[in-house]
């Protein structure tokens, strides 16, 4: 019973109030709300393991900021400023209810509310994924169909190795190849910066570059596996076209699980914004991680990697939802 | 006492059939036959594993494989072009990248096999104690490791590496930390399964220990998807550190990390960028032998894992 304490508090709560109302009309709502429930625990886990973290650092953060040659009655002084002189408990839920009010903190170095750092570089980093994600399906998904319906041809060995090649292949060493070809060789865009359309295409297919090569795989073996079902063979046998039957029947089908997986790869593309901006000099929240980890600015640490974690769950929240929504089998609760 | 002696009896039975089966299943299909079976299947992870034993060689006999001492500066060599003397060529301070390479794999070899044994050592035993005992134990367990797997890894190495500082010994314990949770899930369902069995419920019945029970019972059986996630996991912890590394909150200077190497080389990307590149390409042949060799090994030993 304990197993899955969370479910079935969700279950209760979905099924004991007003709720339940709702949920009955529509199962999916009911779903959505369990989802939501079950992740709060895991979201203040996080937070938390964050914040212990953080804190365990050997050395006070208020000498690490102001150098060792401070009076120690300003050392103090600051510390009660900052709330630092508090038990470790009392300063994480002053922390969390701060942050529900959408506050951060202030960072040490620069001496300005994280929220509105993070808000300032955060516009760039979703520019940057979107773009990338972009090409991430248009690439992963194109050649995964052409991989299926050529399967075990040249065509599909090609697109397959190059999609392994693409999983492989270390991001910085994308970008730097890249950089070179395109940027110094072919001179086609800036080599780095992120102020004009032109200068945020390389960044962008270095970051989706990886995640096509996943999506592609995917793409092609359930298309494959699709392509073997009865239906298929029907659709075949009252006279459709192939791309007929493959477009209009056998990948609306394979892209189920495509879709919950490139919301998914949010995650992975987070992760690997981290090195692209820091190659391309992307003012994204990856770099500021980075800076932060630099200049040893705890603070602004604490809320670049929260508020990545968090939209991270928030991702994978969709990605799920997204999959009961779309899959007509489990939207009507059969 | 006629109870007790039939249930002995069929306590018996069980355990007999279970031997029987089990000397069936051996005999069907051991492991040479698992590798003939890649072999015939599945050339290029065999050509992978060819190549994997090849660096590891390179990398133990370093000294003796490598034209130069690796640490060994030259400044009046610094930055030449490759050529006979020096095949990919000298960096900035006129070391060979050659043998910079060839003694980086040892960091990469390392990195990629002991953290990941150790974070896969974590994730059986919490995985095993998280199906075996249920309850309480499981959902504190599982729903650590919902949180860990919550974070983008790199991002929490990164919070590892700025508590503990740089340096090859704390990507470690970085690594070794932080990827546990995925094996505890697989681990965890494997025991599941298998402690519904007849030869659980056998050893159990006639008073074995539960560790026993869990590490020769329930272990033997998990270790052929251990033996594949291993495998995968290589490949992801190498680019973790060539990650970190790169980003500069891994290894440390003058150490030959591959990471490091291609971060350096990067100021000098458009003059010199073989100094970037062959490093970046060592990495990738070595992630890319791995992730070969891993999925060869997935379809043939353990096809289960990939419907997971």
């Amino acid at each position: 019973m304990p197993q899955n304490g969370a479910i079935d508090f969700a279950a209760f709560f979905c099924e004991n109030r007003i709720l339940f109302r709702l949920g009955r009309g529509f199962p999916v709502f009911k779903k959505v709300l369990k989802r939501i429930l079950v992740s709060i625990p895991v979201l203040v886990g996080v937070v938390l393991l964050i914040f212990i973290m953080l804190r365990i650092v050997p050395g006070d953060p208020v000498t690490t900021m102001m150098g060792e040659h401070v009076n120690p009655v300003v050392i103090e002084k600051i510390k009660k400023e900052m709330g630092l002189e508090q038990p470790l408990y009392i300063q994480f839920f002053k922390y969390v209810a701060n942050a529900l009010k959408g506050d951060f903190g202030t960072s040490y170095r620069l001496n300005r509310n994280v929220t509105q750092i993070i808000l300032d570089a955060f516009p760039n980093t979703v520019k940057l994924s979107l773009l990338a994600a972009l090409v991430a399906w248009i690439i992963g998904i194109v050649a995964g169909i052409v991989a299926a319906i050529r399967q075990n041809r040249l065509l599909d060995r090609m697109f397959m190795g190059c999609a392994l090649m693409g999983v492989s292949m270390p991001v910085f060493m994308t970008a730097l190849v890249l950089q070179y070809v395109f940027a110094f060789r072919l001179k086609w865009f800036p080599v780095s910066g992120f102020d004009s359309f032109r200068a945020m295409i390389l960044p962008a297919i270095v970051l989706g570059w990886n995640s096509a090569g996943s999506i592609a795989r995917m793409t092609r073996s359930n298309l494959v596996e699709v392509m073997q079902d009865d239906y298929i063979r029907t659709a075949r046998a009252k006279g459709l076209r192939e791309h007929g039957v493959i477009l209009g029947h056998a990948l609306k089908n394979a892209m189920l699980p495509v879709v919950t997986m490139m919301a998914l790869q949010i995650s992975s593309m987070l992760s690997g914004a981290v090195l692209t901006e820091s190659v391309f000099g992307v003012p994204g929240i990856g770099r500021l991680a980075v800076n932060a980890i630099e200049t040893r600015d705890m603070p602004l640490l604490q809320g670049t990697v929260i508020f990545t974690t968090v939209l991270i769950i928030a991702g994978n929240l969709v990605a799920d939802l997204l999959y009961n929504v779309l899959d007509p089998r489990i939207r009507e609760g059969a | 006492m006629t109870k007790k002696n039939g249930g002995a009896d069929m306590l018996r039975e069980a355990v007999q059939e279970q031997e029987f089966s089990e000397d069936q299943i051996r005999e069907s299909d051991t492991w040479l036959d698992q590798v003939k079976t890649l072999v015939r299947q599945n050339k290029l992870a065999v050509f992978s594993a060819i190549l994997i034993v090849l660096i590891i060689m390179a990398a133990v006999f370093a000294p003796v494989v490598a034209p130069y001492d690796h640490l060994k500066q030259s400044l009046t060599d610094r930055l030449q072009h490759p050529s006979a003397a020096h095949w990919l060529g000298t960096d900035e301070l006129g070391r060979d990248v050659l043998s910079r390479i060839i003694f980086g794999a040892r960091i990469s070899l390392t990195i990629g096999l002991v953290p990941t044994l150790i974070s896969m050592a974590i994730g059986t035993v919490l995985g095993m104690c998280a199906g075996f005992y249920g309850g309480k134990i499981d959902f504190f367990i599982m729903r650590l490791a919902d949180v860990m797997l919550a974070f983008p890894s790199l991002l929490l190495a990164m919070v590892v590496m700025y508590t503990m500082g740089g340096g090859l010994i704390n990507i470690f314990i970085a690594l070794s930390l932080v990827n546990w949770a995925s094996t505890a899930r697989v681990v965890r369902s494997q025991t599941l399964s298998l402690k519904e069995k007849e030869y659980v419920e056998a050893a159990r019945s006639i008073g074995v220990k539960k560790w026993t029970i869990m590490f020769r019972h329930i272990l033997p059986n998990c270790l052929p998807s251990l033996i594949v996630l291993f495998t995968l996991n290589i490949p992801s912890a190498i680019l973790s550190e060539a990650s970190l590394s790169f980003l500069g909150v891994g290894a440390q200077p003058p150490s030959a990390s591959w990471g490091l190497m291609v971060v350096r080389g990067k100021k000098y990307l458009f003059t010199e960028p073989w100094l970037s590149i062959a490093p970046s390409v060592a990495i990738m042949v070595i992630v890319m032998a791995f992730n070969f060799l891993g999925d060869g090994l997935r379809d043939v030993i353990d096809p289960y894992l990939k419907e997971q």
